[in-house]
């Protein structure tokens, strides 16, 4: 039993990680209507920024908020400038967008910080948390930090106006347009959001897994797969979903026999490729009409 | 008067078909009017052209300001409110957050909610349902939501495509009602397309019949009303 | 915020290609068949291996182009397929001491029946979801070719070594030339039979479900039946492939076939022209010889030379090599004129 208390509370560390890169990818899938597969390397960039503001001197506190503000503007200059000429193109074609705004921002970090891991303070400390050696004050740091981004979105999407014209753009572009909302300028503010949600992910994963340009090629893996275990649609359902996949991770590992580190991978992308299969619209997303 | 809404010589594309073929027409302020023709003749493509949703060429002006080259959005923020051909609701939504919507571009945000109160007295139905996702209503219920929705926007022109389209004839009469009541004391010019056309000649002041993208017939709703030949040839009944 | 409407008013995810702009003109085709031919003659050994992989990965991006520009489905997986396939010629040469020639057909084989079984799940999914399912099949493979379990067989971690054939009948060329007449003949008789079967019945049914697949599921195809297959022959084909790729490069290893090369296939495709079947030579190009290129421009920033090569082809030619070839076909039309 202790065991098994432990894995589930080491699971859930981990899956705090996911959580927080799942609601990122959630975020721009609900404004732009497609997966975005340079979103972990953007969301390294920003935590590039930020470590590079710390090493001139610029204290913790004031590093975050700066570099949610470049990374937010950052993701609406993309969307501007790549996305929004391909925005009739066909899907496929976006596709190989992301594809190519992967090798960029890849190769550029790699250029401009290189590729030797460094290590990223953390706010929280890293003792252990209330007494476990398995969650340590960082991790929790990091749960609360997940949940109270969760809660703030809720809001903004909720009463707020722009968020309302926001999801309306994103339900119904025609409809939205003929209430006056400039659905364009919505979607590259979900480019920009998404892009600021990476950058808290980045920022919050960092101390844990350590930074470097290929920092984030597992992580959004499995930030894809807790999305769709939660619902493409859903930021709860994502942020369950990231618990979900770290808990699940672990304790497969730990009681699954012939299940090492190596199978841990295969595992997530099983779960996948399951919950697509039996239930596509996820835990808690709306089911999808097909097209007639 | 002055008119209020003029086109001259507009013609739609759909890629390489042309969907209307030099249409020419005047709203005057205050005025109701209506939009006859048979499916496929242009009516929907009409309305789309006014708001930018279809390529087409010609000039429109909307008091005095040319709409060539608007955006959608913008043309809507000048006080032009269309209520699409199947109703265009937020299905996903409540009914209240479809209302707000209907709103969301104007910058007296005081009066929103006094509206929202307004369009329950005149849609009691929608009051009852407030918090309900809007994709459960039925058919009827959504068509009332899309004309309260447009309301909201305050519009100086009304652009309403098929509003009867599903509803009951008891519920038409009803709608038709509310939209003479709101032309009348709201001063919210409207253009209206209709497939029930004796209903829609009862209520309004001007028609023009299509044919295929171009006007065959326009005047006084009551002399084309009352005119066999254009009964028998264009509305069928 | 939710999918369901816009699923409702979304365009199909593949553009519709006019059946008939599916293949080259008979002209262009034999001129770029003499080419092909005629071209290894003049060169050196290193640059006839990097045509046989063109040929190679040719074949990979065909066998994606059906699936995708056939029958509508996405792939960012194909790299999984393109193992089993290098694994199964591999070992079978290997440790069973079959003939390389033999052991093509076994690996398209069991590739069909993998894609087939795949895409039974696959059937639920669509659109993106299906890209992402894909995609976790293609990161998942080097871990399960690394599996301890199979170590006897695969070589783990280290691979397998390949020996490299002989020219048979006693014919006087190099190895390189001989892999390379050997795949050309292959990579043809694959280009015909697919052309073929684009343009059968099945190949219709294909496009049918491309476009629309209720109302192909109304008009009588049985469309659970052709996705799989389609998967299966897609599957199959990369899987000769990837058998090609291991006797040419004499080597198979796990992290040969991570999901950069899926994606890299993918790329391939979408530079192509997605469902223009000789488009798939010229992705095959890009993929091969472009990182190259990159590489010469700048060795510290090749990904993003890369990164802005894919921008430029894609901006100037959404529509792959297909819309240069159309644009190419109206200014020759011109001239003649
Ligand atoms: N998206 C489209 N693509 C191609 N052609 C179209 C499109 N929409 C309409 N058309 C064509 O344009 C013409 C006018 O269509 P429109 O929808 O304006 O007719 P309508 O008068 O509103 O008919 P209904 O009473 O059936 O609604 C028709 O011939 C129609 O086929
Ligand atoms: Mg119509």
């Amino acid at each position: 039993m202790e065991l098994f208390t432990n894995q589930v509370l080491a699971g859930i560390a981990t899956g705090a990680i996911y959580a927080c890169m799942a609601l990122a990818v959630v975020m721009i899938y609900q404004a732009i209507d497609h997966l975005n597969f340079a979103q972990g390397e953007m969301a390294m960039f920003s935590t590039f920024i930020s470590w590079q503001l710390m090493q001139w001197g610029v204290p913790y506190w004031w590093a975050f908020p700066i570099t949610l503000i470049i990374s937010f503007a950052g993701g609406i200059a993309i969307e501007r400038l790549l996305f929004k000429p391909l925005a009739k193109a066909p899907v496929l074609t976006n596709v190989a967008g992301f594809i190519a705004l992967f090798a960029i921002v890849n190769s550029v970090a790699g250029l401009i910080w290189d590729f030797t891991i460094k290590q990223y303070p953390t706010p929280f400390g890293t003792s252990p948390f209330l007494g476990s050696q398995l969650i340590s004050t960082h991790q929790a740091g990091m749960i609360g930090v997940t949940l109270v981004l969760l809660i703030a979105l809720y809001f903004f999407f909720q009463f707020t106006r722009i968020g309302l014209a926001m999801r309306a753009a994103a339900a119904l572009p025609e409809s939205a347009r003929l209430v006056g909302i400039n659905t364009s300028w919505m979607i590259a503010l979900g480019w920009g959001m998404a892009s600021a949600i990476g950058a808290i992910a980045g920022i919050l994963i960092a101390p844990v897994v350590f930074l470097e340009p290929n920092m984030m090629g597992g992580v959004l893996v499995y930030g894809f797969a807790a999305a769709v275990l939660g619902g493409l649609s859903s930021p709860l359902g994502a942020v369950i979903g990231g618990f979900l996949v770290g808990v699940f991770e672990n304790l497969a590992g730990t009681y699954i026999p012939g299940i090492g580190n190596e199978l841990k991978l295969p595992i997530a992308l099983a779960l996948i490729i399951t919950v697509l299969v039996v239930k596509p619209a996820g835990l808690l997303g709306r089911p999808i009409v097909k097209r007639v | 008067m002055t008119a209020m809404l003029n086109v001259k010589d507009l013609r739609a594309y759909y890629g390489q078909v042309q969907a209307l073929h030099g249409l020419s027409f005047a709203l005057d302020e205050g005025s109701l009017t209506t939009l006859l023709g048979a499916n496929g003749a242009g009516k929907t493509t009409t309305l789309r052209a006014i708001c930018n949703m279809v390529r087409s060429t010609g000039a429109i002006e909307f008091e005095g300001k040319p709409l060539t080259g608007r955006s959608t959005e913008n043309i809507v923020r000048l006080g032009i409110a269309h209520v699409p051909q199947g109703r265009g609701t937020f299905t996903t939504m409540t009914v209240e957050e479809n209302l707000q919507l209907g709103a969301i571009s104007r910058n007296d945000r005081k009066n929103v909610v006094a509206d929202i109160e307004r369009m329950y007295e005149h849609f009691p139905v929608l009051k009852e349902r407030h918090t309900q996702q809007a994709g459960t209503l039925s058919g009827g219920e959504q068509q009332m939501l899309a004309v309260a929705r447009a309301l909201m926007l305050r519009p100086r022109l009304m652009l309403l495509d098929e509003p009867s389209f599903g509803l009951a004839p008891l519920i038409v009469r009803e709608l038709f009602k509310i939209l003479g009541k709101i032309n009348r004391e709201d001063k919210v010019t409207i253009l209206v397309v209709e497939q029930n056309a004796q209903l829609a000649l009862e209520l309004a002041d001007q028609a023009y019949v299509i044919e295929t993208g171009r006007i065959v017939m326009s005047g006084d709703a009551k002399d084309i009303a009352t005119n066999e030949d254009v009964r028998k040839s264009y509305l069928g009944y | 915020m939710s999918a369901a409407e816009e699923v409702i008013t979304k365009a199909p995810a593949v553009e519709a290609v006019p059946k008939r702009g599916m293949t080259l003109g008979l002209g262009a085709s034999l001129v770029m068949l003499a080419a092909l031919i005629i071209g290894p003659l003049f060169l050196k050994n290193f640059i006839i291996f990097q045509m046989t992989m063109l040929l190679i990965y040719g074949l990979a991006v065909l066998a994606l182009n059906i699936l995708t520009g056939g029958s509508g489905q996405f792939s960012l997986g194909q790299s999984a397929f393109y193992a089993v396939g290098a694994y199964t010629s591999a070992i079978l040469m290997e440790h069973a001491g079959v003939n390389y020639a033999l052991t093509l057909p076994v690996a398209g084989l069991i590739c069909f029946g993998f894609g087939f079984a795949f895409g039974q799940p696959a059937l639920r999914l669509s659109g993106i979801y299906l890209a992402l399912a894909t995609f976790a099949l293609a990161v998942a493979m080097p871990q399960l070719l690394k599996l301890g379990f199979f170590e006897h067989w695969t070589g783990g971690v280290q691979g397998l070594v390949v020996t490299k054939p002989d020219p048979p009948f006693g014919l006087t060329m190099s190895q390189d030339m001989w892999l390379y007449y050997f795949t050309l003949a292959i990579s043809l008789g694959i280009y015909i039979a697919s052309v073929n079967l684009l343009r059968s019945r099945s190949g219709r049914a294909f496009m049918a479900i491309r476009d629309n697949e209720i109302a192909a599921s109304a008009m009588g195809v049985d469309v659970a039946l052709y996705k799989t297959l389609a998967f299966g022959v897609s599957a199959g084909v990369t899987g000769v492939a990837g058998g090609l790729g291991a006797i040419a490069v004499q080597f198979v290893a796990p992290d040969s076939y991570t999901v950069t090369l899926a994606i890299s296939l993918f790329v391939g495709m979408v530079i192509g022209g997605v469902g223009w079947l000789p488009g798939s030579i010229v992705g095959s190009a890009f993929i091969i010889f472009v990182p190259n290129i990159a590489e010469h421009i700048s060795k510290g920033l090749s990904g993003a030379v890369f990164g802005v090569l894919l921008f430029l082809a894609i901006f100037l030619v959404p529509h792959g090599a297909r819309q240069v070839a159309i644009v190419a076909e109206q200014l020759v039309r011109k001239l003649k004129k």
